[in-house]
């Protein structure tokens, strides 16, 4: 391939990639629960198209599959399956619970992708140079951020979200250090991204059954009076 | 040198000229989409007609300030004009006086006269307005900082024609990563800047709910027309920072013979209209924001911008 469509496709991922880091961003301050899985729906589909733009670049149909794998699981299997088992009453909701108010939620965010920066040094390192792209810093950004909403989030649906958001970001890392990354563990890694989804979603539902609310954050303190039925009846 | 200077002046008189239209054209799109029909695209050269051929009434209580402010925030925009590529591609005559900082430096000087202006009358409404402005504009401040950063840093200049030159030398920088947020970030500066729709309501009427539009409340007459007229200007030379030197590079005088700048000015008058659908889709679809919510805006202007700065530092790795 010549060398100025490899530099364009170079971009190209970049920018995809760019944009990831982006749509992390949005889902550490974005209010309703709705618009954090829009961000991730707009995430996965942006990794996808990493891991098609990588595979165009390197020429291997790995990463084709890998993208396809994306496609169909993230943006469309994980929003259905969250639709069947989480009570609809999360989309709904307006979040303003956090933890710390948005501004500085953003600006630790932001710390933690220029710390990633560095983090990823040593391991751009051992790896061949031509793989070493903006994805690995960038997957690491959005371990770290994942991890971060987490944190700072009290919502169940944000708070699945940020997990998603970090397998998302080592999925963005993984595709760009390795050539031939075998279909078996993309599918295997994909597979359970959906059981998770499942169970928390389901968990969720349980949540709210029980306290009739998904605000798992208010869950701080374990309850040590004595069992009371009447209280803990399930809210019709 | 000659034509240099000549085509510095027809630039100017483009700004001059069109800026108003550009301000027409998109106050009728916006009717249209609200199905009304919409005054004509040149009432904003009757209203200002009509102010420059009104009496002028200036508050005895007021000082040298309130009287020299219009012409301030008339002249400034026309300053940048001589700086930015509003049709050429190559820098005319005044442009060695100042870079995209000094533009940036030149336009605030007419924002911080207004907002001195605005306070000067003891006008209970100006000095909200003011201070709401200057709310913004702090806010605004370093993300105009983080973009000319990021841009010199790209660019390796901040000089306008370099800048636009390194987005489509080869044209597969154009989609770097970094050169696409910096748009996304610079887009929400233009409409914080601008007073538009997320942030401010540039129809509204209502005195306590305004930011940018109380700061000539208290103007009359000329100096009213000349306040808005220099509005207008500001915002189109902002357009054409935006457009000429950040979006699209194409379409700009490349020859320097007269007809290559007269030919110029319908293609970038057609940018700009794409760009002002662009706005009013944007000012249609969202609501004003509430006030403090301005902030997280503009955070969000900030966080891109610095994205665009992150995805910058993270490529070299790929050499």
């Amino acid at each position: 391939m010549s060398e100025s469509t490899n530099q364009l496709l170079d971009n190209l991922n970049a920018l995809a990639v760019g944009l990831f880091l982006l749509t992390a961003f949005g889902i550490v301050a974005m209010r309703q629960a709705r618009g954090v899985l829009n961000l991730f729906i707009v995430q996965s589909l942006l990794l996808a198209a990493s891991a098609a733009l990588l595979g165009m670049r390197h020429q291997t149909e790995h990463l084709y599959g890998v993208a396809l794998v994306n496609l169909i699981s993230k943006p469309i299997i994980v929003p259905w399956l969250l639709r069947k088992t989480s009570p609809s009453e999360i989309y709904t909701r307006r979040e303003v619970t956090q933890v710390l108010n948005i501004p500085t939620a953003l600006l630790i965010a932001l710390a933690l992708a220029i710390l990633s920066y560095f983090l990823a040094q040593p391991l751009l390192k051992a790896v061949a140079p031509e793989f070493r792209g903006p994805n690995v810093p960038i997957g690491i950004a959005g371990l770290l951020i994942g991890a971060f909403t987490i944190t700072v989030r009290r919502e169940a649906l944000p708070l699945l979200i940020g997990l998603l958001v970090m397998e998302n970001g080592a999925f963005l890392t993984g595709i760009s250090i390795s050539r031939n990354l075998p279909l078996l563990v993309e599918l295997a890694i994909a597979t359970d991204g959906l059981v998770i989804v499942f169970i928390m979603g389901v968990l969720t539902r349980a949540v709210q059954k029980q306290i009739g609310t998904t605000a798992v954050g208010e869950l701080a303190t374990l309850k040590e009076a004595p069992f009371e039925p009447t209280e803990s009846e399930p809210t019709k | 040198m000659f034509n240099h200077i000549l085509f510095n002046l027809i630039q100017v008189a483009v700004v001059m000229i069109f800026a108003p239209l550009a301000s027409g054209v998109l106050a009728r799109m916006k009717e249209f989409v609200q199905s009304k029909r919409g005054p004509s695209i040149f009432q904003p050269y009757r209203d200002l007609w009509k102010f420059f051929h009104k009496d002028e009434i200036v508050s005895e209580d007021s000082s040298w300030i309130f009287r020299f402010t219009p012409y301030i925030v008339f002249v400034t925009p026309i300053f940048v004009a001589l700086l930015i590529p509003v049709l050429t591609n190559y820098p005319l005559f005044f442009a060695f006086m100042g870079d995209m900082i000094g533009g940036g430096f030149i336009l605030s000087l007419g924002g911080f006269f207004a907002t001195l202006a605005a306070i000067d009358t003891a006008n209970p409404y100006g000095p909200i307005g003011a201070s709401r402005t200057r709310m913004v504009g702090f806010l605004a401040e370093p993300v105009f900082m983080i973009v000319f950063f990021t841009v010199s840093f790209v660019a390796g200049s901040t000089i306008p024609y370099i800048v636009q030159e390194t987005w489509v030398t080869p044209l597969a920088n154009f989609f770097m990563p970094s050169h696409v947020l910096l748009v996304l970030a610079f887009l929400m500066l233009i409409l914080a800047e601008g007073g538009r729709i997320p942030v401010d309501n540039p129809t509204g009427h209502f005195e306590l709910a305004m930011i940018d539009e109380s700061k000539s409340l208290e103007y009359s007459g000329r100096g009213f027309a000349l306040m808005k007229w220099g509005g207008y200007m500001k915002t189109f030379v902002l357009m054409c920072i935006f457009l000429n030197v950040l979006v699209t590079p194409w379409g700009l005088a490349g020859d320097t013979t007269l007809g290559a700048v007269l030919l110029a000015i319908p293609k970038v008058l057609l940018k700009i209209f794409c760009f002002l659908l662009v706005l009013v889709v944007i000012e249609s679809s969202l609501s004003k924001l509430r006030l403090f919510r301005i902030a997280e805006f503009l955070g969000a202007a900030f966080i891109t911008s610095v994205a665009a700065m992150i995805a910058q530092i993270f490529l070299p790795s790929l050499k």
